[in-house]
């Protein structure tokens, strides 16, 4: 018999070798999902951008602050694509890796903790909905929806606010032993309203004062507002920080459960 | 302590109001094969999964590797190899990017995983889908690539949780030609199974398990040697002609009743078959066979293994 080989990675390390194994996968179907991951952000694009944007640049230019409505929609449309990816890659990919393929059931089976496998996977999420991002910045420039370099913060914003949703949204999952309704309910009552009401295709003022308080628990809004804010050179420093501070919160909040709830459900 | 590679006392495992396992002792030393066998609910895989430290004990303790899995578990981890009993290959990855990537998981640096990759798709006789992706695989040739992946560190212990449920008889047969293998080059290995034929052929020891506590120790032969007589006359007759067990009572040690059949344990079946022919009885079919573990387990808990 040959001695053992196998060691225990480092806790960083460990997480970054979950990551490999998405980036192998990935580097095998990327085709699969390219397409239609830039393909959706790419529709809004045309239709609120271009079309419905052409009906507001008329009148609608002191809402946008006197800029382009394009140029005023591109930063939050990098903030929608971002929870919207962040939503779907955290809902069934996590339930396939826990009950159909169990790939996470076989990653714990060595070194690797349940913390390690959740983290990975909420770093490669987070690392492909900002590739997307940086591919969306490319086409967004395409039709002129950029202003200038500011964007580049925009997608750092997106990629903020998708990995709190991420997070937040694996953590649930990680609670969900069987497919449809939890799902389901979370698309139709949490992501759609969210995009609709958050700031994306006008702005959160324009809205009856009662439901304007929907806008600030929405990780979107936050999101939506630093992504803005760094495209369009505006924002005061205070407010920024804030948003900042929300969704830097809720990830934070998001790890700790998504943590905990992986090593319940891998360790029974 | 002792050198076994995994010893527990006292081991429990408790699922809310449902105990799984009920206080076992089980020693494993180095270079064995150890089974247990026990029918679906015994508590085998329970066991299996606190051994594999991904499963917490409730009560009693337990030595893997040396090292208490509360406290080292991914360090014991590291030096295990599991083969579940559901398959959880990534099957949308190739055959050997399933090597290479579970290897890396191990702290193996790429090089390593690539040659090993390759020695053991070599050994799982799946040289020539190296490239393919694992979908489409035959159950047989999945679950000798799951073998093979838990060989990828060279583990001391391999653990094994009804390796060959669901496989045809061919797939079972090279896969315990593949499992013996190993045993030659000194891995210690832990089966569940409930096959009878399986822990007989592979087990140098094993421990029957029913309602979560230990029922029978022993190596195959000694726990057919002390709970059944050397040989079984299976006797199957017509529903309306079937005389009643006590029938036979004094031809044979035993008599257990099944469904379908009448099993007399005896040391000399062909001559407890000329008696009962003497006896008058006609059964549909006689069929002497050597006892097997089967009947040990029949012995010890009055019901099958598998129905």
């Amino acid at each position: 018999m040959t001695a053992p080989t196998g060691i225990v990675p480092g806790h960083a390390r460990g997480v970054l070798l979950v990551v490999e194994h998405f980036w192998t996968w990935y580097r095998r179907n990327w085709r699969a999902t390219a397409v239609s991951s830039i393909l959706q952000p790419l529709l809004f694009l045309l239709a609120f951008g271009v079309g419905f944007g052409s009906l507001v640049d008329g009148a609608g230019r002191a809402a946008t602050g006197g800029v382009p409505y394009l140029v005023w929609l591109a930063p939050a449309l990098l903030a929608v694509s971002a929870v919207q990816s962040a939503a779907f890659e955290s809902t069934y990919p996590v339930l396939s890796a826990f009950k159909w393929q169990r790939v996470y059931h076989a990653m714990v089976a060595g070194p690797i903790t349940p913390a390690q496998v959740a983290l990975g996977h909420l770093a490669w999420t987070v690392a492909k909905i900002t590739g997307t991002g940086a591919v969306f910045v490319v086409v967004i420039a395409v039709f002129g929806g950029v202003a200038g370099p500011g964007i580049v913060g925009s997608l750092l914003a997106a990629a903020l606010t998708g990995a709190a949703v991420a997070a937040l949204v694996m953590a649930f999952a990680a609670t969900v032993e069987n497919e449809g309704g939890p799902f389901n309910a979370l698309f139709r009552f949490v992501v759609i309203p969210m995009t609709l009401f958050s700031g994306t295709f006008f702005p959160v003022d324009r809205l009856p004062e009662w439901v304007r308080p929907v806008a600030w628990i929405s990780p979107l809004w936050h999101g939506t507002e630093l992504a803005r804010a760094a495209a369009l050179g505006t924002g005061r420093a205070l407010a920024l920080l804030g948003h900042v501070a929300v969704l830097a919160g809720l990830l934070a909040v998001g790890i700790v459960l998504v943590t905990r709830l992986y090593r319940r459900r891998l360790t029974r | 302590m002792g050198d076994g590679l995994v010893q527990a006392r006292g081991l429990r495992k408790r699922f809310g109001e449902f105990e799984a396992v009920r206080g076992i002792d089980v020693d494993v030393a180095p270079g064995e094969v150890f089974g247990f066998l026990g029918p679906n609910g015994a508590g085998k895989s329970s066991t299996m999964r606190m051994v594999a430290c991904v499963s917490p004990r409730t009560g009693g303790t337990l030595q893997v590797l040396g090292m208490d899995p509360d406290v080292d578990g991914p360090r014991i981890r590291a030096r295990i190899g599991v083969v579940p009993q559901l398959d959880n290959l990534d099957a949308e990855l190739t055959v050997r990017q399933n090597l290479q990537v579970y290897g890396r998981y191990f702290g193996l640096p790429k090089r390593h995983v690539r040659e090993k990759a390759a020695e053991l798709m070599e050994f799982a006789q799946l040289a020539d889908r190296a490239d393919e992706p694992v979908e489409p695989l035959s159950g047989g040739m999945k679950r000798r690539l799951t073998i093979a992946r838990a060989l990828v560190n060279d583990p001391e212990l391999l653990l094994l949780d009804e390796p060959t449920t669901g496989l045809d008889p061919q797939a079972r047969h090279l896969l315990w030609e593949r499992l013996y293998r190993l045993k030659r080059e000194g891995v210690t290995q832990i089966i569940t199974t409930h096959y009878m034929d399986e822990a007989e052929q592979l087990c140098d020891r094993l421990v029957v398990m029913d309602g979560g506590v230990i029922v029978a120790e022993g190596s195959p032969a000694e726990l057919i040697g002390r709970h059944a007589a050397r040989e079984v006359l299976e006797l199957r007759f017509a529903p309306e002609d079937r005389p009643p067990a006590a029938a036979f009572a004094r031809l044979a040690d035993r008599v257990e009743e099944l469904p379908d059949r009448l099993l007399l344990s005896t040391a000399d079946g062909e001559r407890v078959q000329g008696e009962v022919a003497r006896a008058g009885h006609r059964p549909i079919s006689a069929l002497v066979r050597r006892a097997t573990l089967e009947d040990v387990f029949l012995r010890l808990t009055g019901r099958t293994l598998v129905d």
